[in-house]
């Protein structure tokens, strides 16, 4: 790999993004080791660690058996014995073997033992759909974990919150789960300063200021709800898009700022609508800022099935289009 | 085999000294007046829950005597209470832990006997069987990674984790990574009211090793002799960058598996009773009286004097203060994280 | 220097023409004394000057017509600094006014289907707590707002931009605190320069309402007046036979006013135009006048610091027992503070009986969106002379009418008028309630 200037920044897409963090944790830190299926000599089936077996070798770049829970539970010793180990579960899907070692240990590993042991780990993975990827490649699992105390979730969008947040993931003392949308990959480009920064936790983005309706959305479809803002705009229809960035911890303020202005919220996520993140965001305002509400929340999610299918039509009628949250946010505006 | 195998006459000590069989013999009377104090305090209405480990004291005291303080790391399960003993855990941490007192490492917060210690070396376990596995596998690893010798990990489980696909994941990863780990396997054939014949089709859970290609091995856990030498042996291997073993030591659950257990409903009193002429406490207190390694007044006397420190604990231990309530909200993570974040 | 713009001398009327100078420049002209004759296409009328000064130009040709609101002539006063305003119209009596706390226009049409009926309590019950607390903070009626959101809700941009209004309007809506504004520019100074000692008393929700209500009525509707005697003597006679029946069969008291509201109510039907409203209309609709087909009679309730006029709804299909048991279970919800919303909606005319303090005569306020507002006043013995010129003592009651003027003339008021009290002389001394 190039040496990069730490002045300025440099275009890159997603995907290039989380290749170039983790190739500078690796460099800046001994106790860093990658482990999972496939991403030693393979590099990882999106080439994100393409040739960091070579550089690093293969006691830091490891090439797992295909057993979902010791990935993670081998990381989970190797971090309560001192070492900085970045588990790769390589789809989603995959991660549900591994339940128990990150909600019923990962989690629970401070907490349990009153702080003598901890447990810094991240856990990265790539989620979400619109890759004709089916039952086993499209799924979104934030809502099956952000519920857990003592993890840390975050789904960036954009390559510069890539980088940032999985610098603060691997900072972090505690164990992260780092998810990345696998069809932002490639399809997201955008410019990410040189050197290394870390983004905070628990800060969302504004991405979009608005007046009339605040959208709150994560991943892929905040760059479609970021789409439909700016679509609505000749017509005079004015919406403020945040883009949460992080799951849990996930930020209040941000959130209540916005609904003090626009007094209308509306959530948009890729993920099952019932007991999604969308539930607990609805849960929160609905207690902090009643009084702030003119018009009900409003969730646009993923209908409540258990996958988007194959066939196009199937995963299509599963996705959110632009277009449709365009319409949302003109009906919620008009209300 | 019976205690009266081991063998007269002449003693294979297997490098131990005298003062070393004593101290194992203290180990695993310590370990009796413990367990035993745990049921007393449960009977008494101090303590809601007990869970017992007569049977396993030999195979806890000589594993303990084959650990490197300060250099191993154990990953034990929760019927290790004298292997924990054994590797340096004092009977008030261990009391403090029954009564669940703040001062306990656990700030109360974990069952009794899920011990944790970071300054013996003793990893942090839930009551998730064979979960703990890849976190030894994973502690392994690391000394490795960081080209360490003289140090292994031990890990501890019963027969009936060895069901666990986590079981499974550990050991292949131990193996193909030739790990400094040691696997073994505390066969009391009995999980909870299964018996070994439900467990397995194989009852000889050493055999497994083979599948691995690594060594594996089977000895008599009523003598803390032979398990000294298995487990010696093994971590020293391990140590040196030998890689793995599976070694396993037969016992026997003398109790029900803790005090919400009634084992009278899956096996026979029958059973336990003639199982019970194999106690390893007073077949070992034969071998040490029959080779001269300790006389009778001293036994008595080490009887007394572990009561006495087994007394002395669970009055101090008794005498600390609960947690605080708000004790609930810290060590969620590092630093003040609330899910919706300000 | 006084300006005389051209007055409008009637409701619809838009323009003017000069008929003929009363006046020349030069002359002196005084106050209230006329000084030009004007005429529309209804009347001609004399205009009387505003001041006392001197005629300084005439800026409108004998003949010229020109629109309402024109300069006309510029008149210099005598006396600097003479207020130029005309002096305050003689205040009406006021006695029990007519509230209208209940909603001014809804007869039951619903309120999302009908802009002109923003007054609604359907607004209130469908307003999100962002409205109702915008709403509170900035003291908006959100049911005098038209609502620009979906099925005419108000929205809080609706809220927020009525706050913006109100903050800008004349600043006599604004001051909260007594006592003149500022001395009369006299120049000389006056004890009462300084405001009048007192206390403030701060409104009530309720008489912050009635307090708009009031306002809105006399506003929009022109009011005029009317009264009758009426002579009660049979069916205070009537009353009297049947009244320890009917408390004990229902519980409730017999008044005269169930008798009075059934006499009402038959001349409703006989004159309809008094049982409907004025509809101003708006940019989309032209004005014009609703008859309602129900007859539903608010009843004036005075309370310690309220007024209520809780409806009997379809009064012309209850009998005068009819009347008196739901009249009396109205009066008690009331008097309990237990009035629903759907208790104070739906009038289409106001009775309100004024008597009880010995009141012969009030000049109520009409309840917005009704046509008109009739009272009974106390009922007292007197001497009358009969037709046949004998004397006899009988029991009296004068019954008062206003009414919109927009709605009906004298001609339909008092037919309605002598109709309601030809049909209460006949009632009694004795019938079927």
């Amino acid at each position: 790999m190039a040496v990069v200037s730490t002045t300025g920044s440099t275009v890159m897409n997603n995907v290039e993004a989380v290749r170039a963090t983790l190739y500078e944790a690796m460099k800046n830190d001994d106790r860093t080791v990658i482990l999972g299926e496939d991403v030693g000599a393979r590099g990882n089936v999106f080439l994100i660690t393409k040739d960091f077996i070579g550089e690093f070798g293969e006691r830091r770049v490891i090439d797992t058996p295909i057993a979902e829970a010791s990935i993670v539970g081998i990381a989970v010793g190797m971090a309560m014995e001192g070492l900085r180990p970045i588990a790769e579960i390589q789809f989603a899907d995959f991660i549900y073997p591994s339940f128990n070692q990150i909600v019923g240990e990962a989690a629970k590993i401070r907490y349990r033992s009153n702080g003598e042991y901890t447990c810094p780990l991240v856990i990265r993975t790539p989620y979400g759909g619109g890759v004709r990827g089916a039952l086993s490649h499209s799924v979104s699992i934030e809502a099956l974990f952000y519920h857990v105390p003592g993890l840390k979730i975050v789904a960036p969008a954009f390559p510069a919150d890539v980088k940032g947040l999985l610098n603060a993931s691997i900072d972090d003392p505690d164990p992260v789960l780092f998810l990345e949308h696998k069809k932002t990959y490639r399809l997201i480009k955008g410019e990410v300063p040189n050197g290394h920064y870390t983004i905070p936790l628990g800060k969302a983005n504004v991405l979009k200021e608005g007046s009339q309706l605040t959208v709150v959305s994560y991943g892929l479809y905040v760059h479609w709800a970021l789409e439909a803002a700016r679509s609505l705009q000749d017509d005079g229809v004015s919406v403020e898009v945040i883009d949460l960035r992080s799951i849990r911890p996930m930020d209040k303020t941000a959130i209540l700022n916005s609904v003090e202005k626009t007094h209308k919220l509306l959530i948009v996520h890729e993920d099952n609508k019932f007991g999604g993140i969308g539930a607990e965001i609805s849960a929160m305002v609905a207690e902090e800022a009643l009084f702030n509400l003119d018009a009900p929340i409003r969730r646009l999610c993923g209908p409540d099935v258990p996958a988007m299918g194959y066939a196009l039509p199937l995963e299509e009628e599963f996705m959110s289009s632009p277009a449709e949250m365009a319409d949302a946010m003109r009906e919620m505006v008009k209300f | 085999m019976a205690s009266t195998d081991i063998a007269r006459g002449s003693l294979e000590r297997h490098g131990l000294s005298d003062e070393q069989l004593r101290a194992i013999f203290r180990n695993m009377l310590l370990q009796r007046q413990l367990d035993n104090r745990g049921f007393q305090l449960n009977r008494q209405g101090k303590v809601p829950f007990a869970l017992g480990s007569e049977g396993h004291e030999a195979l806890q005291a000589g594993a303990a005597m084959a650990f490197d303080r300060g250099k191993d790391v154990l990953a034990p399960y929760y019927r290790d209470l004298g292997l924990c003993l054994g590797i340096g855990l004092t009977p008030y941490e261990i009391l403090l832990s029954i009564f669940a007192r703040a001062a306990d490492h656990n700030g109360g917060r974990q069952f009794p006997n899920h011990y944790s210690s970071k300054a013996a070396g003793l990893m942090s376990f839930s009551s998730i069987l064979a979960a703990h596995l890849p976190h030894a596998v994973g502690a392994a690893y690391a000394m490795k990674y960081r080209g360490e010798t003289g140090r292994a990990v031990l890990a501890t489980c019963g027969d009936g984790t060895t069901s666990e696909g986590e079981w499974h994941e550990s050991m292949n990863f131990a193996a193909v990574h030739k790990l400094p780990f040691v696997m073994l396997v505390e066969n009391n054939e009995w999980a909870i009211s299964t018996p070994l014949a439900k467990q397995m089709a194989q009852p000889e859970i050493w055999k497994r090793a083979a599948g691995y290609g690594i060594p594996g091995s089977r000895f008599n856990g009523f003598d803390p002799i032979q398990t000294y030498a298995a487990v010696k042996e093994a971590m020293d291997r391990a140590r040196s960058g030998g890689g793995p073993a599976l070694i396993e030591g037969t016992c026997y659950r003398y109790l029900a598996h803790s005090t919400d257990d009634n084992d009278m409903t899956y096996r026979t009193r029958e059973e336990v009773t003639q199982r019970r002429s194999q106690d390893p406490v007073p077949a070992f207190e034969a071998v040490l009286l029959e080779h001269g390694i300790m006389d009778a007044a001293g036994i008595e006397a080490m009887r007394k004097d572990t009561l006495r420190e087994t007394n002395e604990a669970t009055d101090a231990a008794e005498a600390m203060p609960y947690p605080q309530p708000a004790e609930l909200y810290t060590h969620v993570y590092e630093g003040a994280w609330q899910p919706w974040q300000s | 220097m006084a300006t005389i713009i051209m007055p409008q001398l009637g409701e619809t009327v838009t323009e003017g023409t000069v008929a003929q100078w009363l006046k020349n420049v030069g002359d002196s002209v005084d106050k209230y004394e006329d000084f030009v004759e004007v005429s529309t296409d209804k009347v001609n009328a004399g205009v009387p000057s505003p001041v006392t000064g001197t005629i300084r130009e005439l800026l409108v040709k004998e003949g010229e017509t020109v629109a309402t609101g024109t300069p006309i002539a510029i008149i210099e006063e005598v006396g600097a600094g003479a207020s130029t305003s005309p002096p305050p119209a003689p205040a009406t009596p006021q006695a029990e006014a007519a509230p209208v706390s209940a909603p001014p226009s809804s007869n039951g049409a619903a309120a999302s289907s009908d802009p002109a009926a923003a007054g609604s309590d359907a607004a209130l019950r469908g307003a999100s707590p962002a409205v109702r607390r915008l709403a509170r903070e900035h003291h908006i009626d959100i049911r005098a707002l038209k609502g620009t959101g979906s099925n005419g809700r108000v929205t809080a941009e609706d809220v927020m931009a009525a706050a913006r209004n109100v903050t800008t309007a004349a600043p006599a809506h604004a001051a909260p605190a007594p006592g003149p504004a500022a001395p009369p520019p006299t120049g000389r100074t006056s004890t009462y320069a300084q405001p009048i000692p007192g206390t403030i008393v701060p409104l009530t929700q309720a008489r912050r309402i009635i307090a708009e209500r009031m306002v809105e009525s006399r506003r929009t509707a022109p009011h005029a007046w009317s009264m009758v005697e009426i002579d009660v003597t049979d069916v205070w006679a009537w009353r009297v036979r049947e009244k320890a029946r009917f408390e004990r069969e229902t519980g409730y008291k017999l008044t005269l006013l169930p008798f009075f509201i059934r006499a009402v109510v038959e001349s409703l039907a006989a004159f309809p135009l008094m049982n409907a409203r004025f509809n101003a209309g708006d940019g989309a609709t032209a004005p014009s006048i609703y008859v309602n087909d129900e007859v539903n009679i608010g009843i004036a309730i005075g309370l310690p610091s309220n007024l209520v006029v809780p409806v009997v709804k379809h009064a012309d299909k209850l009998s005068i027992k009819g009347l008196a048991a739901a009249a009396g279970e109205l009066i008690d919800k009331a008097r309990k503070g237990k009035l629903g919303v759907d208790d104070l909606a739906g009038g289409t005319f106001t009775v309100n009986n004024n008597g009880a303090n010995g009141s012969w005569a009030s000049a109520p306020i009409i309840n917005a969106g009704q046509a008109g507002i009739v009272t009974m006043e106390s009922v007292a013995k007197k001497l009358v002379v009969r037709d046949d010129d004998t004397i006899a003592i009988r029991s009296m009651m004068n019954c008062c009418l206003s009414l919109d003027h927009r709605v009906v003339d004298g001609y339909v008021a008092s037919g309605f008028l002598a109709d309601v009290k030809r049909r209460l002389e006949r009632m009694g001394p004795q019938g079927e309630l």
